[in-house]
């Protein structure tokens, strides 16, 4: 077994994981950015829409270019980044089990920040588990990653923002959009998506579900059922559809198991996909040491998770004594102004409401614990 | 199949190709890409049947979470196809249940 020594180890090189690698390394710590993957970026690079928000986010910006900027920063703010590796475990001190180039190495770092992501939720119905069911998030890094269609004739069951974007880069990429389901009574997601893929020719159902998808070995029919405004199904009001794919864009939930087993306090919240682990505004956990930033704190989208990863890494820095407290206050009072105007308005507010709500359990906590730690 | 020309993205480079072997039959793959994105462009979309049912299993979160994928790769079961890429001459086989371990022998 090796040891490595740094001053912070970021475990996951995504949005967040790279955005806070960034500012601990700019800051003049040691960094080693930690990621299963061949390719750093996380989920970025299927991302091939033009982000929302402010000139500060960079609305109008593909989610891509924006990978590939952020890693260009990366590379030149001198923060290693050891890919094709698994952190498969975490210890009580905050060190790490990692397998890196088939070998087993312990990192012990001064500081840990934790940006590990979101995973798809799943939906089970009669048919569920047929071969040709998928996460929408699968389906958009099959045609935009793999560039590989998953089939010809798609069904969407969700309509938030990755229901309606990635129907429509489907049809970018050559598929039919047969049909956008949604249980509720109105579209998740922006109406600008909506209205793309309605302009399109998709038909919307919306109070629907599926009832049951069938096929000899793979998906070959959808069955469709209303529901009504206690989301039971209707009978009498079932379509059929012949489909070869049916994504299912129902969420994501936080991948928290690394810090779980750090011994992190939790709580939970629906809005953010499940349990989300307790932080300070600097995004440090109930464990000393141990920040987290992105969608493993509750999920959000690319934007928040960058502005997080930018918090974290400068929180980091500055408690290992490379920022003065006057440098990194300046820093976090533009991510914080930042990460404010992500969650506000219409579409915002549910977040703002969810991340105010698990701030002030982390003050309860350490109110309980007798102050700050 | 193939996503080669895209109003976004790049044209897809599709000369560098290698062949790997699924159940025995050879595939046409690009270099570099994950098995699971092979087996898909060649319309196999059943990697796996599941232990107690045996049931058929294909891709679900093609980002190695989900273990929806996993094949028996040149003998070794459980390896997630949508995170690991294709090599010339690979094997890859259906896995059934938990799969098994093979020898090299065994192993084509």
């Amino acid at each position: 077994m090796k040891i490595k020594e740094v001053d912070i180890a970021v475990v996951g090189a995504g949005s967040a994981g790279l955005s806070a690698a960034y500012q601990a390394a700019l800051a003049g710590a040691k960094v080693l950015v930690l990621d299963e993957n061949r390719l750093p970026g996380g989920q970025l690079f299927k991302q091939i829409h033009k982000f929302f928000g402010s000139r500060a986010h960079q609305a109008g910006t593909r989610g891509y270019t924006i990978g590939h900027q952020l890693l260009e920063r990366v590379e030149k703010s001198g923060a290693e980044v050891w890919l094709n590796t698994l952190v498969y475990g975490m210890q009580k001190d905050c060190s790490l089990g990692v397998i890196h180039d088939d070998q087993h190495w312990t990192i012990k770092a001064k500081k840990v920040i934790v940006a590990t992501g979101a995973k798809e939720n799943y939906l089970a119905f009669p048919g569920s588990t047929l071969p040709g069911v998928m996460g929408a998030g699968a389906a958009q890094t099959m045609i935009n990653v793999n560039r590989v269609l998953p089939g010809q004739r798609i069904l969407m069951l969700g309509s938030g923002n990755v229901g309606l974007i990635v129907s429509y880069q489907l049809m970018q990429a050559g598929a039919d959009v047969v049909a956008l389901v949604e249980a509720a009574p109105n579209i998740g997601g922006y109406g600008v998506h909506a209205g793309k893929i309605r302009r399109a020719g998709v038909p919307f159902y919306i109070s629907h579900t599926i009832k049951a998808v069938t096929g000899d070995g793979q998906v070959e029919h959808v069955e469709l059922v209303q529901v009504d405004k206690m989301f039971k199904p209707i009978p009498g009001t079932e379509k059929t559809f012949d489909v070869d794919t049916v994504c299912l864009a129902v969420g994501l939930n936080p991948m928290t198991e690394l810090i779980w087993m750090a011994g992190c306090k939790f709580c939970f919240i629906p809005a953010f996909g499940g349990h989300v682990p307790l932080h300070t505004e600097d995004m440090e956990t109930t464990v000393p040491g141990l920040y987290v930033a992105g969608d493993v704190t509750g999920v959000e989208e690319a934007s928040s998770a960058m502005e997080e990863g930018n918090m974290a890494g400068v929180a980091a820095a500055e408690a290992l004594g490379f920022l003065t407290a006057e440098d990194a206050e300046k820093k976090k009072v533009e991510i914080r102004g930042r990460l404010n105007i992500l969650r506000s308005g219409m579409f915002g507010e549910r977040r703002r409401t969810a991340k105010t709500s698990q701030l002030q359990s982390m003050s309860d906590y350490q109110a309980q614990k007798g102050g700050v730690q | 199949m193939r996503v080669v020309e895209h109003p976004i993205l790049d044209e897809l480079d599709t000369t560098k190709e290698v062949t790997i072997y699924c159940d025995g039959q050879p595939i046409t793959a690009l270099e570099g890409e994950p098995i699971a994105a092979a087996l898909m462009n060649a319309g196999i979309r059943s990697f796996r049947t599941t232990p107690k049912r045996k049931e058929k299993r294909g891709i679900f979160c093609a980002i190695g979470r989900c273990t929806d994928c996993m094949m028996i790769v040149d003998g070794v079961p459980n390896t997630r196809t949508c995170v690991t890429p294709v090599r010339a001459g690979m094997c890859v086989k259906t896995q059934e249940g938990l799969g098994t371990f093979e020898k090299k022998e065994e192993v084509q």
